[in-house]
């Protein structure tokens, strides 16, 4: 139990990794049904981003994350807009053949990478006032990891906002109900597609500039996320915010309660074979989206 | 049904030209390549195997098995384990008879999951039935649940993933990062004298062509026909009657095999088996020598992962950097432009130079397995 | 039908492949005229290459010196170089190439254990001449291989002797989980016990974890004397910064790590690890003659924005050992070159170092290290003298149950 309280700040941490790298998926791979092996490296321009708004334009470290997120989201998310545009818009209805086409492109992505920055990671220095953290009795929390969770519930908030209020979001839920029947209506789908692709991807270059806090920025920083990323959106239920969210935090949470009495090879070993497991309870993931299309 | 003389011949041309392969792999290419080729040529054949086994998954029954490097590790380290054991036996400087690793973790009596694999027969069964049984148990336990698509890759990777992690994490037990390395011998004989080289590569030509004609046979089958059912409308099977479980798990298990074959061939040609050759990339790789040669053809599978890990070694030796944009822009020029792969540009090309009939490729069966929630 | 077509296919990629295999099979004899071909190793592509790129560099440094100054026994060295791609089974496959096809008299290459134990066998069976740059988990001595890195003798059990000097007497451990860390703990939970020191924790993550909240807060909690970090690569960054988070300063808690040289600093950030200790046998910041020339030499080859660290200096110390060797013997012959090896003394970068012949490990000083501000390592301890090679640990008491 005491393990459980002083693990929690831990497992919102990193919850709220998962979930930052996971959002942009809940677009892409969730709404669209499109697995985008190259998210990861999406994360990877993000993070590179931030690095050269600090170190090639000079801006200030004190700030220069802050500016760093709008740019990568618009970074990222036009290159997203770019990939669907000319590749992946031919491939709706083949999932399987997008994986593998944007592994492709992917792997690309890291190499130029590799060839632009170099193959060691670069220091993307985080503002002063991120860098330290404070005691509360037992508990120990980060400003990085405290700023990390702000962001990933901001971003959840304002995606909520986007697809129940916004017009173009309730375009978007309608043609993922029904595509047909959602062209009837007059919506055009093509730049609905377009749009969330833009956004989904736009999330991962937030992700990328965020992660700069906790980790390595190098050319494969995509690829340590990737998989989780995956499972968060898989476990959550295709399509599902509440999933995603809620699948994020519980993956931290059993990492990071698993990790206090083991080690975190074996926390990670665990939280996979419970993966598992919770598949075969719930196919489908946590929640499901009730979808009028027939298949 | 009559034949006439030229319909013979047609019929004929087919397992004349395999037959030819054969010879030609078996005699001609020992003489023409230097020892150390012609042992990166039994590698290359090696993930052949495991490509027979993809196409048939995937190609024939439409599940995209992102994790296929599990079961050719199984396999291999089957077979690794049974070659530390013998080489282990063998080295007079041991005193323990533990495998070095073991030793310095601090162990003194071998693991008891260890200890069948001191028989070569023992190891090699287990080759082929632990890939298997696994498989059937993990493809009945999901597929049940209908499972499928997107969610399967995904969770074929997480499998990947979780199965490196283990290997690593029990160091004491696996070997860890290394693997398993340095047996030279095998049977009493060693592993690394030319002939006992020349003989593992017939073994594995063989080895393959005898998985490519059961793979022909089960695909031309009834069961073959219904696997093509199940990729192509899962749901009207159901409703036809059948139940695509056992079929799709059949499938799934007979692929694991075949990579398990591949991964035990795999590691006295190649002398180590570790964690790096088996994980998340290496599966997708694999995955993506066979959507290069042809999905849907296992020659063209078996084709596509011997020229690209051959592509992989020639282009490595001279440019390293360009080699990965070279890779990446194939995999996203064959897959976009030609989902059939290289089989389905050669028969192309062969339909269009042959005669102008009519008939073209079948179009690419329409991907239903999508990741859409159903 | 479709069979005919198919096997059509094959046999003209089997034809294709006859042809892109039998390519690169003109060999040429080891010493050629007046040249002799080495090989280099090392991972140019994948995870690895951050680190092993260096290493290439700066062997490639070493080769260009010895030639232009009139080579090796009136030949040229003639690189043969070939990318391990961060993959054992490659560096396996590329070793068997540069012996058999290619006829280097010797190579230079290997960083990872698991890159060493893959080649190991290789240069076994065909009687070649490895030369590894990178300290390593000891508990190994082929005849085909020689290490230029420390072994555990040489910069761990000096690390726990500097610690101890210090008064640090708990010691939180946390290592990668592969064979390195946790050969390393092992040998250090053995010198705990003899020497009355407290190991507090043993934490390992898999290799790339970047999550370290759970440790670094429990390192704030328990507050050890030190911290014995044998992380590997990307994993510091995360690991430091988090420290830094949980509030853990190198004034409480100094971390000593042992894979952290001058080119990984810079990624990790100065600011966030500034203070802590290293253990190497050679700093950028090392004052000798030798080094000065190195990192002069080093700077204007390959940019002024470059460091040095002790694996490009084992690696570059390597060529010149070879080179010293093989004049001994008066030939390349590998048999030849091992038995002129005992006794070989340079004056390298990190001091004058000699080759013990026994184990073919290199006599060498420790030197413990602290991280400044500005990303360099400052010098803060040196062993009392050069240091004997003893793999094995045979030479001391409390090792004894280690090594079987």
């Amino acid at each position: 139990m005491d393990a459980l309280i002083t693990q929690l700040p831990v497992g919102l941490a990193i919850g709220a990794v998962l979930l930052l790298a996971a959002l942009g998926l809940n677009f892409t791979f969730g709404q669209m049904g499109v697995i985008n092996m190259a998210h990861g490296e999406f994360i990877m321009i993000g993070a590179y981003t931030a690095y050269v708004l600090h170190a090639w334009i000079g801006v200030n470290p004190a700030y220069s994350l802050i500016v760093a997120l709008p740019v990568a989201f618009a970074v990222t998310g036009t290159l997203g807009w770019l990939l669907e545009l000319g590749l992946i818009r031919h491939f709706y209805g083949r999932p399987l053949d997008t994986l593998l086409l944007t592994f492709g492109i992917g792997m690309i992505l890291q190499q130029a990478a590799r060839d632009t920055f170099g193959a060691p990671n670069v220091d993307v220095p985080a503002p002063p006032w991120l860098t330290e953290g404070i005691t509360l009795g037992d508990i120990r929390i980060h400003y990085a990891r405290l700023f990390i969770l702000t962001l990933a519930l901001t971003a959840v908030a304002a995606i909520a906002y986007y697809l129940n209020r916004s017009r173009q979001g309730r375009q978007m839920r309608a043609v993922i109900h029904n595509r047909d029947l959602a062209a009837v209506t007059g919506i055009n789908t093509r730049r609905v597609d377009a749009t969330t692709f833009f956004i989904g991807s736009g999330l991962a270059g937030i992700a990328g500039v965020a992660l700069t806090l906790t980790g390595p920025t190098g050319p494969t920083l995509g690829t340590n996320y990737i998989v989780d990323a995956f499972l968060v959106v898989v476990i959550g239920g295709l399509g599902q915010l509440r999933g995603t969210v809620i699948a994020a935090f519980a993956l931290g949470m059993l990492n990071a309660t698993v990790e206090a009495w083991t080690d975190a090879s074996l926390a990670k070993l665990i939280a996979f074979t419970a993966i598992v497991a919770l598949l075969q309870a719930r196919p489908q993931g946590l929640f499901t989206v009730k979808t009028r299309a027939l298949t | 049904m009559t034949t006439t003389a030229p319909a013979l011949l047609t019929r004929l041309r087919g397992p004349l030209t395999f037959l030819a392969l054969i010879a030609a792999a078996l005699l001609l290419l020992p003489l023409l390549l230097e020892p150390f080729r012609l042992n990166l040529f039994a590698q290359y054949l090696c993930y052949a195997i495991v490509a027979l086994g993809i196409s048939l998954a995937w190609g024939r029954g439409g599940m995209l098995t992102l994790g296929h490097g599990v079961f050719f590790g199984l396999g291999a380290y089957a077979m690794g384990m049974h070659l530390t054991l013998a080489s282990t036996a063998a080295d007079p400087l041991n005193t323990t008879g533990l495998p070095q690793f073991m030793v310095w973790s601090g162990l003194t009596e071998l693991p008891w999951f260890w200890k069948p694999f001191t028989h070569p027969a023992t190891a090699i069964a287990a080759a082929v039935l632990v890939p298997g049984a696994a498989a059937a148990l993990l493809g009945w336990s999901v597929f049940r649940q209908r499972v499928r698509g997107a969610y399967f890759a995904i969770l074929n990777q997480a499998l990947a993933a979780a199965f490196v992690i283990f290997l690593i994490g029990q160091q004491h037990l696996t070997g860890g990062t290394n693997g398993l390395t340095n047996f030279p011998v095998f049977a009493g004989h060693s592993l690394y004298s030319p002939t006992a080289q020349t003989t593992l590569y017939t073994i594995t030509v063989l080895t393959l062509a005898a998985i490519y004609l059961l793979f022909r046979h089960v695909n031309n089958s009834r069961y073959g026909k219904l696997l093509i059912a199940i990729r192509d409308a899962e749901d009207r099977v159901r409703y036809l009657g059948y139940n695509p479980t056992w079929a799709k798990t059949l499938a799934y298990a007979l692929s694991a095999m075949a990579a398990g074959i591949g991964g035990a061939l795999f590691v006295p040609i190649m002398g180590i088996i570790s964690p790096s050759l088996i994980g998340v990339i290496p599966s997708i790789m694999m995955v993506l020598a066979v959507a290069i040669g042809g999905r849907y053809s296992l020659a063209g599978a078996a084709t596509g992962a011997v020229l690209i890990n051959a592509a992989e070694t020639t282009f490595a030796e001279t440019f390293a950097s360009g080699w990965i944009y070279l890779q990446g822009a194939l995999f996203v020029l064959v897959i976009a432009l030609a989902p059939h792969g290289l089989a389905g540009l050669t028969r192309q090309a062969a339909t269009a130079l042959t005669r102008p009939r009519t008939r073209t490729t079948p179009p690419a069966p329409q991907d239903t397995t999508t990741g859409s929630p159903a | 039908m479709a069979r005919t077509r198919r096997g059509a296919l094959t046999a003209a990629t089997t034809a294709l492949l006859l042809l892109t295999t039998a390519c690169g099979g003109a060999t040429t004899d080891g010493t050629d005229g007046d040249t002799v071909t080495v090989g280099m190793l090392h991972s140019l592509s994948g995870t690895m290459a951050i680190s092993e790129v260096t290493v290439r560099d700066s062997v490639q440094l070493a080769i260009d010196e010895i030639n232009a100054d009139g080579g090796v026994l009136g030949h040229q060295i003639e690189p043969v170089i070939e990318d391990g791609a961060s993959d054992e089974a490659t560096f396996a496959e590329r070793a068997e190439k540069l012996l058999q096809s290619d006829d280097a008299v010797t190579v230079f290459g290997g960083w990872t254990s698991a890159s060493r134990k893959a080649m190991l066998p290789v240069f076994e069976r065909n009687n070649g001449l490895l030369w590894y740059p990178v300290q390593y988990e000891g508990l190994e001595a082929s005849d085909n291989i020689v290490y230029t890195g420390a072994t555990t003798n040489q910069q761990i059990i000096p690390a726990l002797d500097y610690l101890r000097e210090q008064g640090h007497t708990s010691l939180y451990l946390v290592g990668s989980d592969y064979v390195f860390p946790r050969t390393a703990n092992q040998i250090i939970n053995a010198y705990a016990q003899a020497h009355d020191m407290e190991i507090t924790a043993e934490e390992y993550t898999p290799l790339g974890h970047t999550e370290y909240s759970t440790i670094t807060n429990d390192i704030a909690r328990t507050e050890p004397d030190a911290v014995f970090n044998t992380l590997n690569g990307d994993s510091n960054v995360s690991f430091f910064q988090q420290l830094r988070s949980a509030g853990v300063t190198p004034d409480d808690t100094p971390v000593l790590s042992v894979s952290i040289a001058e080119e990984e600093v810079e990624g990790i950030g100065a600011d966030n690890i500034a203070g802590h200790l290293t253990a190497w046998n050679y700093y950028q910041s090392t004052q000798t003659d030798a080094n000065t020339g190195f990192v002069e030499a080093f700077t204007d080859t390959y940019g002024a924005d470059r460091v040095t660290s002790d694996p490009m200096q084992s690696a570059y110390n390597a060529v010149y050992l070879w080179k010293a060797a093989v004049e001994e013997a008066d030939s390349f012959e590998v048999d030849d070159v091992r038995a002129a090896l005992d006794g070989i003394t340079i004056d390298a970068p990190e001091g004058t170092i000699t080759l013990d012949g026994d184990t073919q490990h290199v006599i060498k000083t420790a030197r413990i290290g602290q991280i400044n501000d500005d990303g360099l390592i400052d010098e803060i301890w040196t062993s009392p003298e050069p240091i004997t090679p003893d793999p094995y640990l045979t030479g001391y008491d409390w090792a004894a149950d280690l090594t079987g």
